[in-house]
């Protein structure tokens, strides 16, 4: 007999089926998600779009397996989630270096909590080249602009080769040249991994410059309100008249015919 | 063009050479002034023993600056060092100064009650194995007492602030006992303990433990929860989230706790050794007070400040050494 294994490609299937989930303020419940229904395929990237507090958020904490949902099936490669696991790494908005530690040593947090620095020294390394900062490996977080501290957050999860990428707006807080800069890199690396990538954002530009697919979410509580697929082969022009249309599609979707 | 730069590199350099002179020389003239006041002028009331000794142990303080000041144009680090420490030694002359022109020399302050310097000389010179065996006697029990309070302290704070069914039990506790003066239960400790030292320790360790604990509580308590869904998903477990991301994150607060810790700890050492604690210097102190030994009094009161200042020091070194990592942020 041949053990059954799992699929070759580096990315993971995603399967969310029936997912709703509600917070608890003051003992009244308050819900985030309502029925939520997605495929993503191995090595696809993804963009959630919604309004501000929709719960998109809790989507991806919930795909983390930061926190358990109420109701609704969460698999990856048909496993259900249920906890936190390194094949599946987030990055936040805020870079969340640990200040005390070195730039190297942040990186290397996956690999020293998983047991394996001593003998893969070389993959934190790796990483850091990966996002051109090998020359900051002895710098401590403060030392670091915005921008660098979220290439040190990203090479920190891709040192764990990630099989699901979930990137809660990472580049939210960054300066408008140090994002198109980022876009770019966040683009090469996930051609050149494979991973499967799921974009939580706001800027409607910045998901169609990346992803595949587009899911538009409603307001509060998020349901699945459309979804549209960005068939442009990268790297993609901001003013490629193709976009320029879908932008337009998107944001009368989001109610905003006239942004 | 090149003239130019010259006379405008030039007179900083020129100013800047008499000025370490100017001050190191200022020092050195102080420091003579007082040597000869002590050794010219006449006590008042009595002849002070060791009189020409502290004469020459202030003119050799002169000679030792005035030599330094004429190695340090060769030396820049010892020259910035010695024109930072300059005004001081002048300050620190003049006090001394005053002090013996006002005890020895003129008798204004009433004798038995104010000693002169020369007089805790003497005390240093006769009586230094008395103050060395009480110096390492109040180490030990110091050592002890803040050593576990402080263990136990960040182990207590640690747990609180990470399970709440342990803080459930401990917090009341805390609230109880941790505000009680630990010196009020001085009493009642050498009553309920089988000797005056475990006593001792026990009261030290609870002067120290209270602010330890509450200042890991407060930092464990306040640690980004975004630092630890960061380790979760990459991988961590309970134990590294503790000792590796908690911990670290709290260490700043504990460093307040501890400071506060360590000055609580002097003040229930001295006055547990009053008390019932057969050594130590607050014994001493203790001791000299009752002979009348003022001058004994003083020479371990100093002693005292000296050796409570080097333990803050260290203790400002450790931290230093430890949190390397915030500097340039806010410091207190």
């Amino acid at each position: 007999m041949v053990a059954l294994q799992k699929p070759a490609s580096p990315g993971l299937a995603v399967h969310i089926e029936g997912l709703s989930h509600a917070f608890h303020l003051d003992g009244e419940p308050l819900p985030v998600l309502d029925n939520v229904s997605l495929d993503v395929a191995p090595g696809e990237f993804v963009a959630l779009l919604g309004p501000s507090g929709c719960g998109k958020s809790t989507l991806l904490r919930l795909v983390a397996g930061l926190e358990p949902a109420d109701r609704g099936t969460l698999e990856g490669d048909g496993d259900a989630i249920t906890g936190p696991d390194p094949s599946r790494v987030v990055v936040f908005q805020d870079p969340t270096l640990y200040p005390w530690r070195r730039v190297w040593d942040n990186v290397a947090v996956g690999l020293q909590a998983q047991g394996l620095l001593k003998t893969q020294r070389g993959r934190v390394d790796a990483a850091l080249a990966k996002v051109h900062l090998s020359e900051f490996a002895r710098a401590w977080p403060r030392q670091l602009s915005g921008g660098m501290a979220q290439r040190v957050a990203l090479a920190r999860a891709l040192v764990n080769e990630p099989r699901l990428l979930i990137l809660d707006e990472p580049l939210g807080k960054l300066d408008s040249l140090t994002r198109i800069a980022m876009q770019k890199e966040l683009i090469e690396l996930w051609q050149r991994q494979g991973y499967t990538a799921l974009l939580v954002t706001h800027d409607v530009e910045e998901a169609l410059l990346l992803a595949n697919r587009i899911i538009v979410f409603s307001e509060r509580p998020a349901r699945v309100k459309s979804e549209i697929q960005v068939e442009r082969p990268y790297p993609r022009r901001r003013d490629d008249p193709y976009l320029v249309e879908l932008r337009t599609r998107i944001l009368a979707s989001l109610g905003l015919a006239d942004a | 063009m090149s003239s130019v730069e010259l006379t405008r590199a030039g007179p900083p350099v020129a100013l800047e050479r008499p000025r370490i002179g100017w001050r190191s020389a200022a020092a050195v003239l102080a420091w003579l002034a007082a040597a000869l006041v002590t050794r010219l002028y006449p006590d008042a009331t009595r002849h002070w023993p060791l009189t020409e000794g502290l004469a020459n142990l202030e003119l050799a303080l002169a000679v030792v600056i005035g030599a330094l000041a004429l190695v340090a144009p060769r030396a820049p680090r010892l020259a910035r060092r010695l024109r930072h420490l300059a005004p001081w030694l002048v300050a620190l002359a003049l006090l001394l100064g005053a002090w013996e022109l006002l005890t020895a020399k003129l008798g204004v302050l009433p004798v038995p009650f104010f000693a002169p310097p020369q007089a805790l000389l003497n005390v240093y010179l006769s009586d230094w194995p008395r103050l060395l065996d009480s110096l390492w006697h109040s180490a030990v029990l110091l050592g002890f007492g803040v050593g576990l309070g402080a263990l136990f302290g960040f182990i207590a704070g640690v747990s609180i602030g990470w399970s709440a069914s342990i803080g459930y039990w401990l917090h009341p506790v805390l609230r109880i006992l941790g505000p009680v003066p630990s010196t009020a239960l001085l009493p009642l400790c050498f009553f309920l303990f089988p000797s005056s030292w475990s006593a001792s320790v026990f009261l030290i360790a609870l002067a120290t433990w209270f602010p330890v604990t509450v200042l890991t509580w407060s930092g464990v308590a306040s640690v980004d929860k975004a630092y630890y869904d960061v380790a979760r998903t990459l991988g961590a477990k309970p134990s590294f989230l503790i000792f590796r991301v908690a911990i670290p994150a709290a260490l700043p607060h504990v460093f307040v706790g501890l400071f506060m810790g360590l000055g609580a700890s002097f003040s229930t050492l001295v006055v547990a050794e009053m008390m019932g604690v057969k050594s130590g210097i607050g014994w001493y102190l203790q001791w000299a007070q009752g002979w009348a030994a003022y001058a004994n009094m003083y020479a371990a009161l100093l002693v005292m400040a000296l050796a409570c200042s080097g333990l803050i020091s260290a203790l400002f070194l450790v931290r230093d050494r430890l949190l390397a990592w915030q500097k340039g942020a806010v410091k207190w």
